[in-house]
């Protein structure tokens, strides 16, 4: 196709220069920040809704250790407020088990579809995405707007949940029926309900958006891009799009069905006979417990990997740029994103083990469980070469991403006791398991957000964030983090149930070691806490305050992202960017910088 | 492919009117092929089977043809790029994951009899 | 810079973005259906064996109007290919003919759910009564001497509310029995239609056919209230560019002609649900 180059070319100059800037008038308030169709303004409306989402989730939590250190006790400082906006539920200031599992519950569903997702994928997929595949946006900017408005009023609904008569959902993050029905069963119009609606807006949002990132990834590449020449990161959003766009519509219609199971009183997932507090539920029956746990873990295993995915993506960009060389193994990197994708779909069930599984299917899902790990440890084994031999630069970005691997490392490693139904008998629903997805996300996923946020920042803003706050933090978060998590290991071990509204006291099964270490873990996520301020300080001061970039590519990085206008305007690139090359031409000896960038003429 | 003609967009893809004419032609074979598939489909009804696996198969089967017109030549399938194809398989496969081992999980269960005893109310 | 490809093809891929877009849209909807028509395999093989309603809980058997199933099957298959015939009137630049044809099919779209919504009123005014001698019927019923009305959900009963209302009987016009498939009429009294008064202190159990009563209905609910919703959204988009949004056809005719093409593939795909929906719910 010899005319293929020249067609492309024609279409990205299909507008003459004049009538562009006509189109250029300064937009308003409400359509600059509010309405905007500008994949980098969505970005940065994502991220901060994010990080507001994060920081509610992360308050609920330390709600729940206090009353887990000290059980009814009232909580200082918030006490009083909580119980002025609950009323009932927190008398005193004192937080009753069922505001505890409200809070379990609400703490889960926060963290993984209102504050995770939406920062990977929403904000960093958002924002880097298109620039680093020398787009000029996304592919529908205004689809990209509804799914920003989508999800925003999908949180909203999740947290107005916590006010309407019964409170919010509270039947853990799963939602497992018939729990999920019956906690309610007589007010059809619950916290439940609530949280299914709010569930329907968070999954169409995703919906909408992993249609708008896959194509414009298949679509708005610069010319020359090819697959084999895009950074990790958007192969890692790539892949992450692909789960979304699969794994999410069943989990929307295990969330209708069981919208109306609370609504009308169907029985899809309720069994025959069910009996609550000794009398039979007036409902028909004949339906499967089992069927929402199956449509609810066919999206709830690749989550696991939509928010791990894009980590890496972020991870191996920093890692190249400040190991400065090439990443070690690029496309045994990009095939294993792609097996971890494929292979995600097909594990669901040992999240299933203990719910009455015949040993053939137990047989299945524990190889491709176990074969999951593969690609994994492939990516993570990349990453730890990479870092091989380099010059490393320690600045707070790098620190982040490179402690995200050990952290990773030991969620993963974790994992794999839960994958094989015979050590699983003994460790599920224990702290064990909170522990290990904890690892998983926590110091895992969050931390190659926070070395994002530090990372693309200046491109953002213009100015760097200021590295001393930036490793208190680190240092701060990564004590913290890993002195509330590990114990957990232990307590899980020594037979401490998860869902306990006072840590187990009052159960068989705990002994009073685990008991202990709950006190522990509540001061270490006491200074977690105090850890995140030097975060949150930095990120608004640096606006104002932070030392200026000296120029468009402050981090001498080799991809498109850096090869904007800083911060990138409407548009994004200048002049059509050509690509040339792969994404990590570092360490290349006769280049100006030791570094040769994707779009450099050769 | 011309890249400059902004009218005529039957040129656009390479197709004159005699091609949609012929295309034509077929949408309206195909869509009397669909009214015959689904008299058919329901003159199955009437056939009494002895086995209900051969009733869902011969349903499934005609079902099938039928979805194999629609998305065949009404949405251009079997003309489709390679792309389209691709996504179009992976989608597949989850479908049938999905479906099968849901199913296979709830065949495979470990039931005694008097737990099903204790089952009804 | 502009976005490019929004309604050229890429070279490389030979397609533009609205066109992966609505296949990638369709595959999430392929996974929405297939997790749909999965419970209603699992739910249905794991109910009890036996003839509903004999059987409570057995799944039931040629309980929706196989006739005007046929006939909605037809309407919408009729949708489809003049929605195909539209896009084809587009490219061969004939604008009236476009028009004529998306009339057609906004037309079936709207028959289709005209019917649909008979066929559930249908539903909402039929009933299963049980007794406490265990006697089973099903037929329709009259309250205080009034039967339920179109669409009228306040007139919906069950032993709950006629409990509530102090209703002590009703009037039950009982179906006549019904041949099997593949079966001959049964010949003789099961045929008539009979009327009786119902104690309600002999009623075991007393509901519609709506989706409380039993999985099945719930299921049949669920799953064609959502492909209707389909049906609607889809015509609203159609019905869109047919009128207001066709103001485009002189601006950009290629751009437009894609955008009926891309509205055309998710009209296809919703009559696609619907050949396999049929024959699931109607006739196995």
């Amino acid at each position: 196709m010899s005319t293929a180059t020249s067609t492309q070319h024609g279409t990205g100059h299909a507008h003459p220069a004049h009538e562009h800037h006509h189109e250029h008038h300064e937009p308003g308030f409400w359509q600059k920040y509010i309405f905007s169709t500008d994949h980098k303004m969505i970005g940065i409306q994502y991220g901060l809704t994010s990080l507001l989402f994060l920081f509610f989730g992360f308050m609920l939590m330390m709600c729940m250790r206090f009353q887990l250190a000290y059980p009814g006790k009232p909580i200082p400082v918030v006490g009083g407020l909580l119980e002025a906006l609950l009323g009932e539920a927190a008398k005193g200031g004192v937080i009753s088990a069922d505001l505890y599992n409200s809070f379990g519950a609400m703490h889960g569903t926060i963290m993984v579809f209102l504050a995770i997702v939406p920062l990977a994928f929403g904000a960093f997929g958002n924002y880097v995405t298109p620039l680093q595949i020398g787009a000029p946006d996304m592919a529908f900017p205004r689809l990209n707007m509804a799914s920003y408005h989508v999800f925003f009023w999908g949180g909203v609904l999740m947290l107005a949940s916590f006010f309407v008569p019964g409170g919010a959902a509270k039947s853990g993050w799963t939602s497992y029926s018939p729990l999920a029905t019956v906690a309610e069963f007589s007010r059809p119009f619950n916290g439940q309900t609530m949280w299914l609606i709010g569930m329907v807006l968070l999954i169409t949002s995703s919906l909408l958006g992993a249609v708008n990132f896959i194509t414009t990834i298949i679509q708005l590449r610069a010319r020359g891009m090819t697959w084999m020449r895009l950074p990790f990161f958007v192969w890692a959003q790539f892949v992450t799009g692909f789960l979304l766009l699969l794994a999410f519509p069943p989990l929307e219609a295990a969330g209708i069905l069981q919208l109306v199971d609370n609504l009308f009183h169907t029985s899809f997932f309720l069994p025959t006979g069910l009996v609550v507090s000794g009398q039979q539920l007036p409902v028909s029956g004949g339906g499967s417990p089992l069927l929402w746990q199956h449509l609810f873990w066919f999206l709830g295993h690749p989550e696991v990997y939509v928010l791990i995915l894009p980590a890496m993506g972020v991870v191996s960009e920093i890692i190249a740029n400040n190991t400065r060389k090439p990443l070690w193994g690029y496309k045994s990197m990009v095939y294993a994103a792609m097996s971890i994708g494929f292979l995600s779909f097909i594990v669901w069930a040992h999240h299933m083990y203990l719910t009455g599984m015949g040993t053939k299917v137990a047989t299945f899902f524990q190889t491709t469980t176990m074969m999951i790990s593969i690609p994994s440890v492939i990516i993570l084994t990349a990453l730890f070469i990479s870092l091989w031999g380099g010059s490393i630069r320690f600045n707070t970005s790098m620190l982040f991403a490179v402690s995200f691997l050990p952290m990773f490392g030991i969620g993963g490693l974790t994992g794999l006791p839960l994958g094989f139904n015979a050590s699983d008998i003994y460790l599920h629903d224990s702290y064990y398991v909170i522990g290990h997805f904890h690892y998983v996300v926590a110091p895992g996923t969050i931390f190659a957000l926070f070395a994002g946020i530090y990372f693309w920042y200046p491109k953002m803003t213009g100015r760097y964030m200021n590295e001393v706050l930036g490793k208190i933090h680190f240092w701060g978060s990564l004590v913290g983090m890993n002195l509330v998590f590990a114990p957990m290991f232990i307590q899980g071990l020594r037979g401490m149930s998860r869902r306990m509204s006072d840590g187990g006291a009052t159960y068989f099964g705990a002994d009073d070691i685990a008991l202990k270490l709950n006190t522990s873990i509540t001061h270490a996520a006491a200074l977690l806490a105090v850890a995140q301020i030097p975060f949150i300080i930095n990120v608004f001061a640096s606006i104002r305050s932070g030392r200026k970039v000296e120029g468009d590519n402050p981090w001498n990085a080799t991809t498109l992202d850096w090869a904007t206008p800083t911060p990138p305007p409407h548009g994004n690139f200048a002049s059509e960017p050509v690509v040339y090359r792969g994404p990590y031409e570092y360490s290349a000896p006769n280049a100006q910088g030791g570094y040769i960038s994707q779009d450099q003429k050769p | 492919m011309s890249d400059h003609s902004n009218h005529a967009p039957a040129h656009a893809d390479g197709h004159d009117h005699h091609d949609i004419a012929s295309h034509i032609r077929t949408y309206l074979v195909v869509f009397g092929a669909l009214l015959v598939g689904t008299v058919i489909t329901v003159g199955m009804y009437y056939v009494h089977f002895e086995s209900m696996a051969v009733t869902v198969a011969v349903a499934l089967f005609i079902a099938s043809i039928k979805a194999f017109l629609v998305a065949g030549y009404f949405m251009h399938l079997l003309s489709e790029k390679k792309v389209i194809y691709s996504m179009l398989a992976v989608t597949v496969v989850f479908f049938f994951a999905l479906g099968t081992l849901t199913l296979w999980s709830s065949n495979d269960m470990p039931r005694n009899s008097e737990a099903k005893a204790l089952y009804v109310p | 810079m502009e976005i490019p490809y929004t309604y050229k093809p890429r070279p490389d891929t030979g397609l533009y973005n609205a066109k992966v877009g609505i296949w990638l849209f369709l595959a999430s909807e392929i996974m929405l259906f297939g997790a749909l028509f999965s419970s209603y395999i699992l739910l249905r093989v794991t109910s009890p064996e036996g003839e509903w309603p004999l059987v409570e809980r057995a799944w039931p058997h040629g309980l929706l109007n196989i006739p005007i199933g046929t006939f909605n099957t037809a309407v919408l298959i009729t949708s489809s290919v003049t929605v195909v015939l539209a896009w084809a009137a587009l490219k061969m630049n004939q604008f009236g003919k476009f028009r004529a044809y998306m009339l057609v099919t906004l037309a079936c779209a709207f028959g289709f759910l005209g019917i649909k919504s008979y066929e559930y009123n249908e539903k909402f005014t039929h009933y299963e009564l049980r007794l406490k001698d265990g006697q089973v019927h099903t037929g329709h019923i009259e309250v205080n001497g009034k039967h339920a009305g179109f669409w009228d959900f306040g007139s919906i009963y069950n032993l709950d509310r006629l409990g509530k209302e102090q209703v002590k009987e009703i009037a039950f016009t009982a179906d006549p029995a019904k041949p099997k498939p593949g079966e001959k009429h049964a010949e003789g009294a099961a045929h008539e239609h009979k009327k009786m008064t119902v104690q309600v202190s002999d009623i075991q159990k007393l509901d519609a056919f709506i989706l409380r009563n039993h999985t099945f209905f719930a299921i049949y609910f669920v799953v064609t209230a959502l492909h209707g919703l389909h049906v609607l959204g889809g015509a609203l988009v159609l019905g869109y560019f047919a009128f207001p949004g066709a103001s485009m056809w002189r601006k950009n005719p290629e751009q437009f002609t894609n955008r009926i093409e891309v509205a055309g593939l998710f009209w296809h795909f919703v009559d696609l649900v619907w050949i396999f929906l049929f024959p699931v719910v109607y006739l196995l």
